[in-house]
């Protein structure tokens, strides 16, 4: 997902240095602004229904399924690995620290004092999963690990001073 | 119905124009100094990342919300100066209360350095509660309220200066809607296509900043209270949206309100001029709107929020970046395009702007769906984005605004100083948030004091690309201290 959003931007941010490029290429030699402006006007139009066309299909590619777990539902042992986990200022405290890979976990998240974020970081260091941890509320993260491992919790929602050594671990462990 | 009579007519006499003068060169002048050491705080903390120097964490966190807040306010006061000069030759603007948002702002600002350095409050410019109360002994209650009361106080005087916009714009056009150009849009009223853009855009910062900052009050004064009578408990989901509904406006309306110089000036210096149309009404219309619905975009990995205001942050955040790429982005490449375009700093810079604003919106809108959030929120790619379009996007706009001020074009040209000054800016700038968004997509956290030893090269590029951005603003600066004080009005 990095890779693909990196590349993506830079693709995008790329073209659009050509086009600016491109003007200013052709800025110094002066020309009548009405043939330029019906021209591009009307290239406007073309460019405007393209974005348009994007968004729609963007729109329903991303958001159906609707990424997000539905949160009125309750996640127990028998089709779920189930964890409650909790910020404090500056640890998190877990009901186990040790998953097997395979099967959903679901992550029941909640900040006991201030707002936390829970960020899963693989043994590469790369995020696979986050979710915010805040009081009064339960966020409910289901995330399937697919490679055995030793994974670490970063806190991801700035909480004071220590914030960057709020790390825990955990074990997935490989499917027996 | 359809008559467009004007009533009331802008005249000030030519000492009410020369203190007017002298009070926007002075927005101008304090907003590029603050900016300036707010990038220095910026470049000490990647250093410090990066282990290049230690400073401890409290310091750290305390430069990160001095950074956050510093570069938020004089954003708002800097594009203040822009869109009232501009706006005040289109209808009838005290100077006074343009005045008197400037000493407010100014009390606000020794309240929040004193939060700050005297009071060690650390809890970032997103004051998310309930943080500023519970800082583990960091910092008291006390240091937190005036962290608070700073930004009530600000706040508030620019509620009196939107007041002061509203009558003038009131007196003029008769109705908001008017000045949005909504009867033209709407077929009521032939298309004038002399209204001016500034108008527009002034109307639209108008409400939505009004709107925003009056949430922002709210939500203040609702933790206020909390501080000292802990019994109140304010829901913190709701406090969290009222605060990105408020932030999210407010940095949102600087970039409206600076691009009124982009408008005024580039048909300046290629005349060619920049008609307001259907289309430039609908765009404006639309961005009142979607300025204020897309901030649920913050909160896409707060699960408990409903799913279809998720929904709806993600699919008004890419709305909301079709018009700077096909009204005003689109509508700036067509008024340079073959115009014999005068270059010169000034220039350089306000199209710049547009390729910063407009390139800043993509890793913004990638960001803004949900699935894509999911593994980049709070990374270093949130950061990347709106450095891309602020110090890219909106500083441009303002640096541009400046150098016109000062009479780059009469003075007999672009120097070999601000040559050098663009351009280590622009290379900087760039190098930044790259460095920024590649930081991101390597999943390295935002706010971190210190960083993993994975991470400390990141940090290395981004200290090299900060130090060319403070390189190319000390020598805007330079010229800003020097020129703008005694440049007389350009025509
Ligand atoms: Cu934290």
């Amino acid at each position: 997902m990095q890779s693909t959003v990196w590349f993506i931007t830079l693709a995008c941010v790329a073209l659009l240095a050509a086009v600016f490029y491109y003007v200013i290429s052709n800025s110094k030699t002066p020309e009548e602004y009405p043939p330029i402006q019906k021209k591009w006007y009307s290239f406007r139009g073309k460019w405007f229904l393209f974005l348009a066309g994007l968004w729609v299909v963007v729109t329903f590619a991303t958001l159906m399924p609707f990424p997000i777990a539905p949160q009125a539902q309750a996640y127990s042992g028998d089709g779920y690995q189930v964890v409650d986990v909790s910020g404090h200022q500056w640890y998190w405290t877990m009901s186990t620290d040790t998953v097997v890979a395979g099967k959903p976990v679901a992550f029941q998240v909640t900040g006991a004092d201030v707002n936390h974020g829970l960020g899963i970081y693989d043994e590469d260091l790369t995020l696979v999963a986050q979710v915010q941890a805040m009081p009064g509320y339960t966020n409910k993260l289901i995330y399937t690990f697919d490679e055995p491992g030793k994974y670490r919790i970063l806190c991801l929602e700035y909480c004071g001073l220590a914030h960057h050594a709020m790390i825990a671990e955990l074990n997935v462990e490989a499917a027996s | 119905m359809s008559t467009t009579t004007l009533s009331g007519t802008v005249s000030y006499s030519e000492a009410e124009n020369q203190g007017a003068l002298v009070a926007v060169k002075t927005h101008l002048i304090v907003g590029i100094l603050v900016f300036l050491l707010m990038m220095l705080a910026g470049a000490v903390m990647r250093a410090a990342q990066g282990n290049m120097f230690t400073i401890s964490p409290d310091l750290f966190y305390q430069f990160m919300t001095v950074h956050g807040a510093g570069m938020v306010g004089t954003a708002g006061i800097a594009s203040t100066g822009v869109l009232w000069y501009f706006l005040r030759q289109y209808v009838q603007l005290s100077t006074k209360i343009f005045w008197i948002n400037f000493g407010i702002f100014l009390t606000g600002v020794v309240l929040i350095l004193g939060s700050i350095f005297l009071g060690k409050y650390g809890g970032a410019w997103t004051f998310l509660y309930p943080l500023p109360g519970i800082s583990l002994g960091a910092w008291s209650a006390g240091a937190a309220a005036a962290f608070l009361l700073g930004l009530l106080v600000i706040g508030t005087g620019f509620l009196i200066l939107y007041l002061d916009v509203g009558r003038a714009i009131l007196a003029r056009y008769g109705s908001f809607g008017r000045a949005l150009g909504l009867p033209q849009l709407f077929g009521k009223e032939p298309v004038d296509t002399s209204h001016p853009p500034t108008v527009v855009a002034g109307t639209m910062v108008l409400i939505v900043n009004f709107l925003g900052i009056a949430a922002g009050a709210v939500v203040l004064v609702m933790m206020l209270v909390n501080l000292y009578n802990p019994e109140f408990k304010p829901d913190a989901l709701l406090i969290k949206n009222l605060i990105y509904f408020f932030g999210h406006v407010f940095i949102n309306a600087t970039i409206y309100a600076s691009v009124t110089a982009v408008y005024e000036l580039l048909p300046r210096y290629t005349g060619r001029p920049w008609k307001t149309s259907k289309v430039f009404y609908a765009a404006w219309l639309a961005i009142v709107f979607m300025v204020m619905a897309v901030y649920p975009h913050h909160l896409m990995m707060d699960f408990a929020m409903p799913p279809w205001a998720l929904i709806v942050g993600q699919v008004l955040s890419y709305g909301s970046g079709v018009p700077v790429m096909v009204v005003t982005g689109y509508g700036a490449l067509m008024i340079v395009y073959r115009s014999g375009i005068q270059w010169n700093t000034t220039t350089k810079l306000l199209f710049l702007s547009m390729f910063g604003w407009a390139a800043g919106v993509i890793p913004a809108i990638i960001d803004a769906m949900v699935t894509v959030n999911r593994v980049f929120h709070n990374t270093l790619w949130v950061p990347g984005h709106f450095h891309f379009y602020l110090l890219l996007g909106l500083l441009p706009m303002i640096f541009g605004f400046a150098y016109h001020l000062l009479g780059e074009a009469k003075e007999g040209g672009t120097t070999m100083a601000d040559r050098l000054g663009f351009y280590s800016f622009l290379g900087g700038g760039l190098l930044l948030a790259f460095t920024f968004l590649a930081s991101g997509a390597s999943s390295i956290p935002r706010r971190w004091a210190v960083h993993m030893d994975e991470w400390i090269p990141m940090a290395h590029w981004g200290t090299l690309a900060a130090i060319l951005v403070v390189l190319g603003v000390l020598l805007f600066t330079w010229r800003a201290l020097t020129a703008l004080p005694r440049a007389p009005e350009p025509s």
